[in-house]
């Protein structure tokens, strides 16, 4: 039993009440990854010194008493998003010599909240995956089961959080990539809204679909850090310029009256009867509490992964051009003439995943191939928007389960595409839609967590965080950690 | 004749914006290379583009200008290629959507007859880098402070048939650009410049022969000669039995010839889609009418009105409304002088130009204010001042900043007008110059300038020439008789 | 919706990146297959409908003309891997 507490919330008031500080919190979180991540590989660089010069600044203002909500709080910090003077590599070989010259704007607002950076954590490459298998820093290991998979492609982020290496993370979706882990590791993430968080310093995967969000163990903690990540970026365009809320302040309302969707399609063959099991029993919890379950029929939903990925693979192999060798990252050695060096370089500095996906890309875009890929997913992209909206119309959130199976092993899926894309089968579509989405542990299933899936309304973001807080007021599945080897605790 | 050039031009035009298009990074010129080249402009991993509202004003202004529909909405595209000029690996354009549709202007051939040209677009997108090849062996250097410069491409119909007619068509587009101020059309800093598709078939053929672009002319010399090369080599092809090849062309100023580029072509295949990072540009017709409101004169409506106002002969016009600081000085100035609008306009093209020009002003910074040498110009016209002295005046207001009356008076120019006095002038020179007059009478008429100019010495030349002339006529005309 | 050898090649060379022999199988291999997997989107009659390309329906913001950035040259060519005279270098380019 660890003394020091768990969640983000304990932690801030216990900050408050100087009941430890901020040093000492973050001291205890950096020799528990000392001692443990050798073996599960969920941070890229540990941010030691950095990390405890932060935290004493964050002691001096909490002594000084002008400290704010989550001032001293450590997290861990994906390592998509840019950290001035801190490598950010992105998952990837193409930039593992890249030391971000600027901070992006979510970097800078945690920064600002005087929050304790421990490190930058693992993930897919260039955010593609959906296991954390593709990084060029090697795979991120579940805590759960060691030879399994945490998911993806925030892999890092969710396992140190399920194994208490850092009491929150930061993560980015883009087409299930907070939500999946987190499925897959026990904890809770959230997706917001598109445009609800600055993408301005977000290492481009999808520029459409992409959206950072926190990560977790309950649901109140993801309140907290989306209070401090949320807002308005002009330096983002599409970011949205509508205030922000509260996100904490309806988290105790009851849900009685509320109007769950479960999409019939979700529970079709692709789900495992072990997950399946532990969603019904969640649904019935939320009928216990008053919620009314309704049927949806949502015809167009299967559409949403072939839709997403070739849109995805359109944007990001664009995206992903500016990678050539010229003014940073990874540079072949004597290059022969412009062409070797683009070739070479980034041949050299993408992994085999990444590279697929820029050819897709770049086929879908291509003349001739234009319409019948990258349009017509953008006519599908507009259906399934349409059908959220519609059921929408007559519910406040729709319920199932985030990923059809949980963790699965690691080298199982990787050689098959296909199989490893259908992992993303009831996430992707909330990105082509630009909803919110949250998912919190359900249950186990064969010992492996089971994560559920809420997807609300745009700006619904306090409304699904109000429900995941009143499910976990009354189930223990958040409170679960893996047993962890011996060593410091 | 047998056979007809088919020449259209896009012409980019840098806006004359403070900050780039998607970036707020100086666009000034001439700065130190990669100074002016922010996270944005670099494309560094995360970096986001947000557009500068200036640039959509003047597209709006422009399209106004033009007569074209402006697009209430409007979409950005990318335009994907790989050059290391080109940071991001795409450039930032418009293609299905873009922000101007249609237009026309006006141009005046040599013949002086009138020809629209229409135009089919015009769409904004950002500028590339510079690439520096002198001081290294066998790599290039990259520079990057010019990449996200706004630029405004105006594409014209092919409806040009001559490269002297693409000249004029360039020519009326960077008058009207600096006239809308969107643009200061500086061709050797690179504001203007232009690619020209070049075609050629028979006279009478509907069909379009292959076209070549010519990419990068920045000077009107080089806009000429280029196309007319191009012209001349694929007729050259045609004639001795060959095909055109589409290409794209370089034109190479020392050797004054195009020539194919060597980099090898993508087969154009720049996978356009729209920017996922920029939202579509939404203009209300609200906006339209507000910017319609800050559209300025143009230039052909002005010239026409200078030709029916004040009488200007169109040449001169023409001139005057080059430069539209030169058109309202005119117009001050002629407002000032009593009706003399042309006299003015020769006192501008000629001294007021000459001047400024020696000491490489604008007409803005003219030590003489227009209202003052409409004062000038007027007491040429009523005689008070010759033509002459008014010289010699208008050489003292450029170095004291005076009044031409104050001047006048000061000197004691004002010009000898009185017939009698004139005539006892006259009188004086013919006693002094017996032989001349015997000259005169034998038939040797240049002996007249210089009985003419004689009495003008006399006066200190303020003498009104005119009436020395009549006088000195009638007396040695009656003394003949 | 086959996909040549050719085409893939192509395709590399458009997004430059090298492919070698027997790379090219492979990813040959895994295009057909992930290609066939998208063409489910052919089932449902898409004719009407418009492409949607951002799923909110937002206005976006434009910024005034000033210039806020300063000269941070030695800042970002810190992390170039290679520069001289201020320039970005890169292998002789010939037009």
């Amino acid at each position: 039993m660890s003394a020091y507490p768990e969640t983000v919330a304990e932690i801030a008031t216990a900050l408050a009440k100087g009941e430890f500080s901020s040093v000492e919190i973050t001291r205890h979180f950096l020799q528990k990854i000392a001692a443990h991540d050798g073996r599960l590989n969920s941070y890229i660089t540990v941010c030691e010194e950095h990390a405890l010069t932060q935290a004493a600044a964050a002691d001096t203002l909490l002594q000084g008493k002008v400290a704010g909500p989550l001032t001293g709080v450590p997290y861990a910090h994906k390592d998509i998003f840019c950290t001035k003077g801190i490598k950010t590599s992105c998952g990837s070989r193409m930039l593992d010599n890249f030391i971000a010259p600027y901070s992006a704007t979510v970097s800078e607002r945690l920064d600002a909240a005087s929050m304790v950076l421990l490190g930058k954590t693992n993930m897919d490459e260039f955010a593609m995956g959906s296991s954390n298998e593709t990084s060029y820093f090697g795979p991120v290991i579940n805590p759960w089961r060691e030879e399994t998979v945490p998911g993806g492609s925030s892999g890092g982020s969710a396992t140190a959080v399920a194994a208490r290496l850092a009491p929150c993370a930061t993560g980015t979706d883009t087409g299930g990539s907070i939500r999946q882990p987190s499925a897959l590791c026990g904890i809770s993430g959230l997706k917001p809204t598109y445009g609800r968080v600055s993408r301005f310093g977000l290492i481009a995967f999808a520029s459409s679909l992409d959206q950072a969000g926190p990560m977790a163990t309950t649901a109140e903690d993801l309140a907290l850090m989306l209070n401090v990540m949320a807002g308005f970026d002009k330096k983002d365009s599409t970011s949205i310029d509508r205030p922000t809320e509260d996100y904490t302040r309806t988290l105790n309302d009851p849900i009685n009256g509320l109007r769950v969707g479960i999409p019939q399609q979700y529970f079709s063959s692709e789900l495992d009867a072990d997950v399946a099991a532990p969603i019904r029993t969640a649904i019935s919890e939320l009928e216990k509490m008053g919620a009314t379950c309704i049927d949806l029929d949502l015809k167009h939903m299967h559409l949403s992964i072939p839709a997403y990925y070739v849109i995805s693979s359109a944007e990001c192999s664009s995206n992903l051009s500016r990678y050539d060798g010229v003014r940073f990252g990874h540079r072949c050695s004597e290059p022969r003439n412009l062409d070797d060096l683009y070739c070479r370089s980034r041949s050299e500095g993408f992994g085999a995943e990444t590279q697929r996906r820029i050819l897709i890309g770049t086929y879908a875009l291509s003349s001739g191939y234009y319409d019948a890929y990258y349009r017509k997913a953008q006519k599908i992209r507009r259906l399934i928007r349409d059908e959220f909206q519609n059921a929408f119309a007559n519910i406040d959130a729709i319920l199932g389960p985030t990923s059809p199976s949980a963790a699965f092993e690691i080298g199982q899926k990787l050689d098959d595409p296909i199989t490893m894309y259908l992992s993303d089968i009831y996430t992707t579509a909330v990105n082509l839609a630009g909803l919110p989405a949250v998912s919190i542990p359900a249950g186990f299933a064969e010992g492996l967590p089971v994560g559920m899936q809420l997807i609300g309304n745009y700006f619904a973001e306090a409304k699904l965080l109000q429900i995941a807080h009143q499910y976990q007021s009354t189930t223990d599945w958040h409170r679960l950690s893996p047993p962890m080897q011996s060593g410091v605790d | 004749m047998e056979w007809e050039a088919v020449i259209g031009l896009e012409i980019h035009a840098q806006l004359a914006t403070a900050s780039k298009i998607f970036s707020a990074t100086s666009t000034a010129y001439g700065a130190e290379p990669n100074t002016q080249a922010s996270a944005v402009d670099l494309g560094l991993p995360g970096v986001l583009p947000v557009l500068n509202e200036k640039v959509v004003e003047m597209a709006v202004l422009f399209g106004l200008a033009v007569g074209a529909k402006i697009a209430n909405s409007s979409i950005f595209a990318r335009k994907n290629y790989f050059y290391p000029d080109l940071p991001k690996g795409y450039q930032i354009s418009q293609y299905d959507e873009p922000i101007v549709t249609g237009g026309c202007i006006e141009i005046q051939l040599q013949n002086g007859k009138l020809k629209i040209i229409n135009l089919t677009r015009a769409h904004l997108e950002e500028d590339a880098g510079k690439s520096v090849h002198e001081g290294f062996d066998s790599s290039t250097g990259i520079d990057l402070n010019r990449a996200g410069t706004p630029l405004l491409e105006i594409v014209s119909e092919p409806q040009m048939h001559s490269a002297a007619e693409a000249v004029l068509y360039m020519r009326a587009m960077r008058r009207l650009v600096r006239y809308l101020e969107i643009c200061d059309g500086n061709m050797q800093e690179g504001s203007l410049r232009c690619d020209a598709n070049v075609s050629v078939r028979k006279t009478g053929d509907l069909t379009l022969g292959t076209r070549t672009e010519i990419k990068n002319l920045n000077s009107f010399r080089f806009v000429e000669h280029a196309i007319q090369f191009e012209i001349d080599r694929q007729i050259e092809i045609i004639e001795s039995g060959g095909n055109v090849k589409q290409e794209t062309m370089l034109y190479d100023a020392d050797r004054q010839e195009t020539r194919a580029m060597r980099s090898k072509e993508d087969a154009h295949d720049y996978r356009y889609f729209s920017d996922p990072d920029l939202l579509p540009i939404k203009i209300t017709d609200d906006y339209i009418r507000t910017t319609a409101a800050a559209l300025p004169e143009l230039p052909v409506q002005k010239r026409k009105r200078f030709v029916e106002e004040f009488k200007l002969t169109p040449q001169d016009a023409d001139v005057l409304c080059e430069d539209r600081a030169v058109a309202s000085y005119f117009e001050a100035a002629a407002g000032e002088s009593m009706g003399n609008a042309r006299l003015c306009a020769n006192w501008i093209t000629g001294e007021l130009f000459a001047a400024i020009n020696a000491s490489n002003l604008h007409i803005a910074a003219s030590p003489i204010a227009p209202k003052a040498l409409g004062i000038l110009v007027s007491r040429i016209a009523d005689d008070t001042i010759s033509g002459k002295i008014a010289k010699q005046i208008f050489e003292e207001m450029w170095k004291t900043g005076l009044q031409p009356d104050e001047l006048i008076v000061e000197k004691g120019l004002q010009q000898v007008t009185d017939d009698s006095v004139i005539s006892d002038l006259v009188d004086k020179v013919l006693k002094d110059n017996p032989d001349q007059i015997g000259q005169y009478r034998a038939g040797k008429s240049k002996i007249f300038g210089f009985l003419v100019g004689q009495v003008m010495k006399l006066s200190n030349g303020k003498a009104n020439p005119k009436q020395v002339n009549d006088i000195l006529k009638k007396r040695l005309n009656s003394e003949i008789n | 919706m086959v996909i040549s050898d050719k085409e893939v090649k192509d395709i590399a060379q458009l997004a430059r990146l090298e492919l070698n022999e027997q790379d090219l199988a492979a990813i040959g291999f895994g295009l057909r297959q992930i290609l066939e997997f998208v063409q489910q989107m052919d089932a449902v009659d898409t004719t009407n409908i418009e492409p949607l390309a951002h799923p909110l329906e937002l206005d976006a913001h434009r910024r005034s003309d000033e210039v806020l950035e300063t000269n941070l040259r030695d800042t970002y060519q810190r992390v170039a891997p290679r520069v001289e005279n201020a320039l970005y270098l890169v292998p002789k380019v010939v037009e």
